[in-house]
């Protein structure tokens, strides 16, 4: 990290949606309180101190983050900072040039960053995103400006394939590639859409790079609408996304009143129109016909293909879709040139990519890794391994497409072939990690019941098969499993993959299947012996104290919501079945693993 | 269960005037039934047929749309919306525990509303702040890192402010 240049103090406040939600605008208004007041060291009197809000810069877990930019000095940064401790971090760092040391963030803050090359994210909680000017002050606007002075739409597609850029949304199809498509379809309207209908459970990906720099997507978009020859466009955002769809709303309408958008951009002859479409809540819009079917306003059911979008999408106009993180790379590509880029990553996949890294993992948040990296260093040296010292499982990637990968599997390298030679996907990347306690079946067992609630009924295939094969989970988990049912699982989902019209319906039974297949042993403890060895499924769960294992801490008692365990100092607990409601809070937290 | 029990005194007016802004657009299906649902709460059977009628198409096809969506509702909804996010992040962290909070607190499973319009659940797919999993949104009000106690806390808070607020 350098020191810094300017001659101002500058705070800056992660305000993504984890930072709003553990306080970041109190602690705002605190350092401003603080700031204005008479009781400040004299350095804030003299200098302009400026508190700056910006996106999420990763490491959601450790909010309220706050960085301080001290002329001349590295920037500092705290940790889980609230109101409270505003006046001293002023004061005592601020004022005094001794940093709070307890407050400051620790080694593994640091370690999370170490292994990651934030390019795509670069400006992610650097940049304010509700501040044009700073955007531009950091380099921003720059592509555009070259695209349309100095390239032609041919220099710029050819940039994009030499670069190797590959869709970001999951399938990985290279994007130049797809512009072509687009270009060549005979029409003078064409339409650009992008798809941040993230709607993968365990992704958050473009909402941070929405949230954290909005004017990177819609520069990319533009770039993409250049070289295509594209006059209009949507970015179709979630509802679920508030933040996200405020900042856009803003960034669209700044970015017009400054001649970005709208007619002959930059005084040339090149116009787009973007517009902001906000779902209204259906998983399936996130395939990129049903989109567009929800775009025109009606029920989001994806249609077949071929005819493909590029030739007839949107209103029946060649219509090129993206993901944000696509957009996104595509600034830095035309900025850097595609030399530059394709050094990054593997042979075959280019770049970085960003995960949401959750689940049972230290440090939780939003990383961007280079291609090739492995799945274990991103889980244990980005994420710091898993906590309470329990052991590794599983990690899931790829979202309700994707699949489970156990421990044997962990040097696999993240790039799009190896992720699916391995039997999971990249997906939009979401990486959930999974300890000893979590159960396979279960876990197949929530994809499915996501992937059947929002299936949208239209071919039999996804509509019933991914059904039946729910059933068939709920009664394993429930100990009423049969012999062939493994076997019936594995070839219903053979059915639904290939018969299925559109993505989910074909990907639906991935999280079933890998979990077959690197967890069979578990499928069969609960079909044949009645027992769920990770002991999630509570009607397998016998819930007795065991005597060998209790150290007689009483901590169940305790966390007991129903009164239903007996306990005495130097006492093993004792579980009564009748008022028991099989909630699992004592499983959870017995340190010892006594209660089976 | 809270029924449709208002719903004859509610003014229609308004979605005259918003419909008009709508009219003859294309794509504008959803926006519209947006723009109605956020100033009534909900979209009744009465609210779609006004809105077939100022926007000329039928309610049968406002209804098909609305249907498929999970962020439209046909009945009224509590003061507080309760949204417990049961993506993956959150399952594997214990979330199903706080949907069950919720009902022990107020009695209310998925998709319900307290009889006093107090409060409604809602388990969605992912609300996207897997960092501080389990999460659940209280109208829009993010809350992190739970445990189904702290939740309960939570809860109790909002019912206490509701109580104060009549």
């Amino acid at each position: 990290m350098s020191a810094v240049k300017t001659d101002i103090i500058e705070v800056h406040i992660c305000t993504g949606t984890a930072g709003v939600a553990s306080g970041a605008f109190e602690v705002m208004d605190a350092f401003n309180e603080v700031f204005k007041s008479k009781n400040v060291p004299a350095i804030v009197k003299e200098r302009e101190c400026k508190v700056k809000k910006t996106g999420c810069r990763g490491l959601c877990e450790r909010d309220v983050l706050v960085d301080i930019y001290l002329p001349g000095e590295e920037v500092a940064t705290y940790e889980h900072v609230t109101p409270d401790k505003v006046q001293t971090i002023v004061d005592e760092h601020i004022g005094g040039g001794e940093p709070v040391k307890k407050w400051a963030a620790k080694k593994s803050y640091y370690d999370f960053y170490k292994l990651q090359k934030r390019y795509v994210l670069k400006d992610c909680g650097v940049v304010d995103p509700e501040d044009i000017d700073d955007y531009i002050q950091l380099g921003g606007y720059e592509a555009i400006t070259k695209v349309v002075k100095e390239m032609s739409p041919e220099d710029v597609i050819e940039e994009v394939k030499k670069a190797n850029l590959r869709g970001r949304g999951g399938g990985g199809f290279p994007s130049g590639l797809k512009w072509t498509f687009c270009r060549k379809s005979p029409g003078n309207h064409k339409y650009l859409v992008c798809n941040a209908d993230e709607g993968d459970p365990g992704a958050f990906m473009d909402r941070s790079i929405i949230e954290g720099n909005p004017h990177d997507v819609i520069e990319g978009m533009l770039i993409a609408a250049y070289a295509i020859g594209c006059n209009e466009g949507y970015i179709y955002l979630r509802a679920e996304y508030p933040l996200a769809i405020a900042r856009v709303k803003k960034a669209l309408k700044v970015a017009e009143e400054r001649g970005y958008l709208g007619d002959n951009i930059l005084g040339t002859e090149f116009s787009f129109k973007l517009h902001l479409k906000e779902g209204a809540g259906a998983f399936v819009c996130g395939e990129e016909t049903a989109l567009l079917a929800s775009i025109e306003g009606e029920r989001g059911m994806p249609r077949p293909r071929p005819p493909f979008p590029a030739v007839k999408g949107l209103w029946q106009k060649p219509t090129n879709v993206n993901n944000v993180e696509t957009y996104a790379n595509l600034p830095m590509i035309i900025k850097n040139g595609s030399e530059w880029y394709s050094n990054i990553g593997t042979e075959k996949s280019k770049g970085t990519k960003i995960f949401a890294l959750s689940g049972k993992v230290k440090s939780t948040g939003l990383v961007e890794v280079p291609m090739g990296i492995t799945v274990r260093e991103l889980i244990y040296d980005v994420g710091g391994g898993i906590p309470k010292k329990r052991k590794f499982k599983a990690v899931q990637m790829g979202g309700p497409s994707g699949g489970c990968l156990p421990e044997d599997l962990l040097d696999t390298p993240i790039d799009y072939d190896s992720l699916i030679a391995a039997g999971a996907m990249m997906g939009s990347g979401g990486v959930v990690v999974m300890d000893e306690t979590n159960c396979m079946v279960n876990i197949a067992k929530f994809f499915l019941t996501f992937t059947q609630r929002e299936s949208c009924g239209k071919c039999i295939p996804c509509r019933v098969g991914t059904k039946t094969m729910l059933d068939i989970l709920e009664r394993i988990s429930e100990g009423n499993g049969r012999e062939g049912d493994i076997e019936l699982l594995e070839s219903l989902a053979e059915d639904i993959r290939v018969s299925s019209l559109c993505g989910l319906g074909q990907t639906a039974p991935n999280p079933v299947l890998t979990t077959i297949r690197y967890f069979r042993d578990e499928y069969e403890a609960h079909i044949y012996d009645q027992k769920c060895p990770a002991r999630e499924c509570s009607e397998l769960i016998e819930f007795v104290v065991k005597d060998e294992r209790c150290k007689k801490c009483g901590i169940c008692k305790k966390v007991c919501p129903v009164d239903a365990i007996t306990w005495e100092k130097g006492q093993v607990a004792y579980i009564d079945k009748e008022t028991c409601v099989k909630c699992r809070e004592c499983i959870v937290n017995c340190p010892f693993n006594a209660i089976d | 269960m809270a029924e449709n029990a208002v719903a004859e005194e509610i003014d229609l007016s308004k979605i005259d005037k918003i419909c008009e802004k709508y009219k003859g657009k294309k794509g504008s299906t959803i926006p519209v039934l947006q723009a109605v649902q956020e100033e009534y709460g909900y979209l009744s059977k009465e609210m779609l047929e006004r809105m077939g009628d100022v926007l000329n198409v039928s309610p049968h096809e406002l209804y098909g749309v609305l249907t498929f969506y999970a962020q439209f509702y046909t009945s009224p909804r509590g003061k507080y919306v309760i949204r417990v996010c049961r993506g993956t992040a959150c399952h594997v962290k214990g979330s199903g525990r706080i949907s069950e909070v919720v009902k022990e607190e107020f009695g209310i499973g998925n998709g319900e509303t307290t009889d006093d319009y107090g409060f409604t659940l809602e388990e969605v797919s992912c609300i996207g702040a897997c960092g501080m999993a389990p999460v659940i949104m209280v109208n829009d009000k993010t809350h992190g890192n739970l445990t189904p106690e702290k939740s309960r806390e939570i809860f109790r808070e909002y019912a206490k402010k509701l109580k104060e607020e009549e």
